[in-house]
C-alpha cells in the first residue's frame, strides 16, 4: 500500500479525521503547533469543525460540549497546556464522555523546555485532575504508531465512554516518517445518551454532580468497575528479542525505540538483552511484564524522566533489588550508547 | 375533565415537576419560568440544549424538561460552542451567574462573543456568590457587604464591579445585548420579551445574544424578598442601568 510522509502531529491529526473525528479545538504550544495548523485546513475539508480556542481550558471544554453532543472530538497540546486541560478531563471522566487528548510531552515542571520528554507519565496514568478516575493512556514509538493509536483511541473512548490520552513527545510530534493510511471509518457507534434535543424521547442530562448522600459513592464504584474491565481487556505491549535473553530492558515511546537500537548493538557484542515495551501505559501490562521478568535476573528501566513508569514496573515485578533505572529528565534524550553502557553496567 | 378547556395559565411543558432548591423569593425561579414559557411559545423544546452553570442553578437539568448538561465553573460558553458547532440546527443556551460569567469565566464569555457564536446567554446578575453563601462577586456594588467584604466593598482594596453588557458591546461579534431586571411585573414581562428576542435571533442564525437579568438573593443579601426587589430597583439599576446595549439583529 502507498505510504505518505507525515510528521507525528500530522499523522495523529489525519488518523483522527479518518477515525471519524469531526471536532477539534486547540491552542498553540510548542512542540505541537503543526497539529492545530494541519487541523485548520483538514477539518473544514472533511466537513468537521476546527476552532482555535482562547486557552487550553476553553479548548477542552469545547471538546466536552462536542462530546456531549455525540461528536467524536479531540484536542492536542503539550505538557503545560495539558495541565490546564486537567479540569476538563476530570469532568469528561466524571460525566463519562468520550474524547481523545494528545499530549506531545515536553520537559517540565513549569514552563520547562520544548524538547522531548516523558515526564507526564504520572499525570496521564494516575488520572491527572481531581477525583478518583483513570484515563486510558497509549504511547506510540513511531509516526506510524502515532497514526494507528490515534485511530484506536477514538474506538476505545467510545467503547468505554472515557477520555483517552495519546502520550507521545516532542520528538514524535515533529519527526517525519512514512505512514500507511487506513481507510476512513464508515459507521460510527450510536450514542443514545448524547444531547441532541429530546425529540421523540425523554430529555437526557449529562452531569458529574451527585449531591444525594451515597449516590456519588455508587457512581465512583461504577467507574471503578469500568476501569477494572478496561484493565482486563485493553493491555497492549510488545516484546523484542526476549526468547533467549539474559536481561530485560523496559521502556516506552521514543525512549523504547532508542533502547531497541542499544539492544541491537548489545546483541552484536553477544549481550543477550531483550525489550519489553508497554504500549498502553494505563492499563499497564503488569501480568505480561511479570511473566517476562521471571525469565531474567536483572531488569533495566529506561525513561526520559526521573523514574515514573519505574513505579509500575516495581509493582508488577515486586522484587525491587533486580530493578535498575536509567533516566534523562528535563528534555534530555539518551543515545543508544548511553543505554548500552547501562546495559553493560548492571 | 371538561373538554375544550382553554388554559390561561399553566406550567410550561419546558419545566419538570421537580421542586427547586431555590430559597424563598429567589429570582432564579422567575427566570427559569419565563425561559420555559419562551421555549414553549417558540416551539423549540425538542431541539433545545441548555448548559447549566456551577452555582445555585447547577441543578437546572432537573428543572428544565429538555436536554441539559452541566459545565465546569465559568466554562458554559466553551461547552455551548462545542455543542452548537457540532449541531448547528439545535438551539443552545447557557445560563450563568455573575461569578461564573464575569469572574472565573471571563475569557470564555468574551471569546465566545468575539467568535460570534450563534448562542443565547442568560446572565443572572445578583451581585453575589449565592451557592457558597454570599461572597463578593465581580458585580458586587461598591459599599455592598458580603462575607468577604464584611465592611462593604472598598473599591481601593477589592476593585470595581464589571459592567458586562457595556463591556461586551465593544465586541463586533455580538448581535444583541440587553440588561433587564425582575423587581416588578412589568420588568418581568420586559425580561421575557428580551429572552424571546435572544432565542429568536438564534433561530434566525443572527449570532451571539446575551440578556443580563438583574436578580436578587434575599438570603445572602440578608433582607426580605420585597426589600431585595427595592434594592434591585434603587441600588443595582443605578450602577447597572437597564436597557438595550446593542441590537444589530433587527432587519439583519
Amino acid at each position: 500500500m502507498k505510504k505518505v510522509i507525515l510528521s507525528g502531529c500530522e499523522a495523529s491529526a489525519e488518523g483522527a479525521i479518518r477515525a471519524g473525528c469531526s471536532f477539534y479545538a486547540g491552542y498553540p504550544i510548542t512542540p505541537q503547533n503543526r497539529f492545530p495548523e494541519y487541523m485548520s485546513d483538514r477539518m473544514p475539508e472533511s466537513g468537521g469543525v476546527f476552532i482555535q480556542a482562547e486557552s487550553e481550558v476553553s479548548a477542552i471544554n469545547m471538546v466536552f460540549g462536542a462530546a456531549a453532543a455525540g461528536a467524536r472530538a479531540m484536542t492536542s497540546s503539550s505538557s503545560p497546556g495539558i495541565s490546564l486541560k486537567q479540569e476538563g478531563i476530570s469532568y469528561l471522566a466524571g460525566c463519562e464522555l468520550p474524547a481523545v487528548i494528545v499530549n506531545m510531552n515536553r520537559g517540565g515542571p513549569g514552563l520547562g523546555d520544548v524538547t522531548p520528554s516523558q515526564s507526564d507519565y504520572f499525570q496521564s496514568t494516575r488520572g491527572g485532575g481531581h477525583g478518583d478516575y483513570r484515563t486510558i493512556t497509549l504511547a506510540p514509538w513511531s509516526v506510524q504508531e502515532v497514526y494507528d493509536l490515534t485511530y484506536l483511541s477514538f474506538d476505545l473512548a467510545d467503547k468505554y465512554r472515557n477520555p483517552v490520552i495519546l502520550l507521545a513527545d516532542g520528538m514524535l510530534a515533529q519527526m517525519l516518517e512514512p505512514v500507511e493510511l487506513l481507510a476512513g471509518k464508515k459507521r460510527l457507534p450510536k450514542k443514545k445518551w448524547a444531547l441532541t434535543g429530546c425529540k421523540g424521547r425523554m430529555p437526557n442530562s449529562i452531569k458529574s454532580l451527585f449531591l444525594t448522600p451515597g449516590v456519588l459513592e455508587t457512581h465512583n464504584w461504577k467507574l471503578a468497575r469500568k476501569y477494572h474491565r478496561i484493565s482486563e481487556r485493553e493491555q497492549i505491549y510488545n516484546t523484542y528479542l526476549c526468547a533467549d535473553m539474559d536481561m530485560l530492558v523496559v521502556s516506552f515511546g521514543t525512549c523504547a525505540r532508542i533502547a531497541f537500537e542499544a539492544i541491537r548493538i548489545a546483541r552484536e557484542k553477544n549481550i543477550k538483552a531483550g525489550l519489553f515495551r508497554p504500549v498502553s501505559l494505563w492499563p499497564f501490562p503488569s501480568e505480561a511484564l511479570k511473566n517476562m521478568a521471571e525469565k531474567v535476573r536483572k531488569i533495566l528501566v529506561v525513561e526520559m524522566n526521573c523514574g515514573q513508569m519505574l513505579d509500575d514496573v516495581k509493582i508488577a515485578v515486586k522484587n525491587n533489588s533486580r530493578i535498575f533505572f536509567y533516566g534523562r529528565p528535563g528534555g534530555g534524550v539518551p543515545t543508544p550508547e548511553e543505554i548500552l553502557k547501562e546495559i553493560k553496567r548492571i | 375533565m371538561k373538554k375544550n378547556v382553554e388554559y390561561l395559565y399553566k406550567k410550561p411543558e419546558s419545566l419538570t415537576d421537580e421542586t427547586t432548591i431555590y430559597c424563598a423569593g429567589c429570582g432564579h425561579g422567575i427566570i427559569h419560568r419565563i425561559m420555559a414559557e419562551v421555549i414553549d411559545e417558540l416551539g423549540i423544546r425538542e431541539k433545545t440544549i441548555g448548559i447549566a452553570p456551577v452555582g445555585c442553578a447547577v441543578l437546572a437539568y432537573d428543572y428544565f424538561n429538555f436536554d441539559v448538561t452541566e459545565a465546569a465553573h465559568g466554562r458554559p460558553p466553551a461547552v455551548a460552542t462545542g455543542i452548537k458547532r457540532s449541531l448547528p440546527d439545535r438551539i443552545v443556551f447557557t445560563y450563568q451567574g455573575d461569578g461564573d460569567l464575569a469572574a472565573i469565566g471571563t475569557a470564555e464569555i468574551i471569546h465566545a462573543a468575539a467568535r460570534g457564536e450563534n448562542i443565547t446567554v442568560i446572565f443572572v446578575n445578583n451581585g453575589t456568590y449565592g451557592m457558597t453563601k454570599g461572597q463578593m462577586a465581580p458585580t458586587t456594588l461598591p459599599g455592598q457587604r458580603t462575607t468577604t467584604t464584611t465592611k462593604g466593598r472598598n473599591t481601593a482594596v477589592h476593585g470595581f464591579p464589571i459592567r458586562v453588557c457595556e463591556l461586551l458591546s465593544t465586541i463586533d461579534g455580538t448581535v444583541y445585548l440587553e440588561r433587564t431586571k425582575i423587581d416588578s411585573v412589568p420588568d418581568v414581562i420586559k425580561t421575557k420579551r428580551a429572552i424571546k428576542k435572544a432565542f429568536t435571533y438564534q433561530m434566525e442564525n443572527k449570532g451571539f445574544s446575551l440578556v443580563e437579568v438583574l436578580s436578587n438573593c434575599p438570603t445572602n443579601w440578608k433582607m426580605p424578598p420585597s426589600q431585595s426587589f427595592e434594592w434591585i430597583r434603587t441600588k443595582m439599576a443605578e450602577f447597572f442601568p437597564p436597557g438595550v446595549y446593542k441590537d444589530a439583529g433587527a432587519g439583519k
